[in-house]
């Protein structure tokens, strides 16, 4: 427990002294989110339709962006091999670094979303699970994509092959995220697409971490 | 203490060295010595548990080594692992958190390689060398780690910093401490039980 905090304390004072990658990320998000109804037009109902899709096609692109940064900075400056022959889990240390990952971009762009919605003219309840679709949503980019990061590590070209690799990986999590707030526009109760949402977040909790340390170490043989 | 039996390693398939056996004990210090590309940092890195060798087996205390060895072991590498946003404070107060060192006294191992008045700076501005001591520090709060593997540790220091690594060196080495360093400089290192390995 003191390495993970060790470890997340550490994250995000970096995080803090770089501003410029976390608002990047932020930015990135509500510029594409935005671009799209100036170039659909003002048409409200057909923005209402696509506005789910659209904001969250536009936070996994935006969590894409910041994934390559998760374990390169720390692979070039030595602190990496560091955590690889510390006492303390790698497995700890690597949550620690994604849950510092999911607080830095994806909580931002699950509180962000919701202004992104009123562009669309989305009702209030739709805005909100729109809110809680990202809430739980975003933790799954950031445990999967961090496999993914580990695993193009020290690659050339590795953030092209990143997106190959994580963009089929985040399907279920677009489908069934975007799909909550579009049921419930229909009226439709959208918790069963919220509590798959959870199962995946609970998989990918498991499977995530243990994917990247075994990538992180076979990349730093 | 620490053991190899007929290690064998190669890197990207091709064999650097094999049959390699040492053992290590209390006040052991062991240098490696080899030309460009013979295998020393590869075979500290097989020490420390980063690479896996293609045939042996390393032992601590008897036993292959596992979670436990990284309580007892510190491996410095080529690079410093500081980060540059941290200063040098904070950076060595993280490593020591993950290393989980006891009671560590962070001014007095930065005065030990000199580099006390640096402490409150971030590591970025730092020059080649006194990144090298900053990270180097580390060292002074690890006494009680029996086991030190430093790759190339004279690398990018000046005199007056060998002179206060040796020091430190030897210091760990009488208190019964395990050392094993690659370096191209013959730099001084009293010892009771000196060994030496030429790669080729």
């Amino acid at each position: 427990m003191t390495g993970f905090l060790a470890v997340l304390r550490r994250e995000l004072q970096v995080a803090l002294r770089r501003k410029g990658d976390v608002l990047n990320v932020l930015v990135f998000f509500v510029v594409v989110a935005s671009l799209f109804p100036l170039g659909v037009g003002p048409e409200p109902n057909q923005l209402r339709a696509m506005a789910a899709g659209v904001v969250w096609i536009a936070a996994l692109l935006a969590a894409l962006l910041s994934l390559p940064r998760l374990f390169a900075a720390d692979h070039i400056d030595g602190t990496l091999e560091q955590m690889l022959v510390a006492p303390q889990p790698l497995a700890v240390i690597v949550l620690a670094k994604i849950v510092a990952h999911w607080l830095t971009t994806g909580l931002p762009l699950a509180i962000a979303a919701p202004v992104i919605g009123l562009q669309y003219d989305l009702p209030a309840n739709a805005l909100a699970i729109l809110l809680a679709s990202l809430a739980i949503g975003t933790p799954v980019l950031s445990l999967l994509g961090a496999a993914g990061a580990a695993l193009t590590l020290g690659v050339r070209g590795g953030g092209a092959l990143l997106g190959l690799l994580v963009l089929p990986l985040f399907v279920p999590v677009l489908v069934f995220g975007a799909g909550a707030v579009s049921a419930s526009l229909a009226g439709i109760n959208p918790s069963a697409h919220l509590s798959l949402l959870g199962a995946f977040l609970a998989v990918s909790s498991i499977v995530g971490p243990w994917a990247a340390c075994a990538a992180l170490r076979v990349a730093l043989d | 203490m620490l053991e190899t039996m007929a290690l064998a390693c190669e890197r990207g398939g091709l064999p650097l060295f094999s049959g390699l056996s040492f053992a290590l004990g209390p006040g052991g210090l062991l240098r490696v010595r080899g030309a460009n590309g013979s295998g020393k940092t590869t075979l500290l890195r097989t020490l420390a548990g980063l690479t896996r060798p293609s045939a042996g087996s390393v032992r601590w205390r008897g036993n292959p080594i596992d979670g436990e060895y990284h309580k007892e072991m510190l491996f410095f590498g080529h690079l410093p692992g500081m980060k540059d946003e941290l200063t040098v404070l904070e950076n060595l107060a993280f490593s020591s958190k993950l290393s989980e060192l006891e009671n560590p006294d962070f001014k007095k191992a930065l005065e030990r390689l000199g580099v006390a008045r640096l402490a409150d700076l971030p590591a970025r501005y730092l020059s080649q060398g006194q990144r090298r001591r900053a990270a180097l520090a580390r060292l002074a709060l690890s006494a009680g780690v029996p086991l030190w593997l430093l790759d190339e540790p004279f690398a990018a220091l000046d005199a007056e910093g060998i002179a206060q690594l040796s020091a430190l060196c030897a210091a760990h080495l009488a208190a019964d401490g395990m050392l094993v360093l690659t370096s191209h400089q013959d730099v001084p290192i009293a010892s009771a039980a000196p060994q030496e390995i030429e790669l080729r």
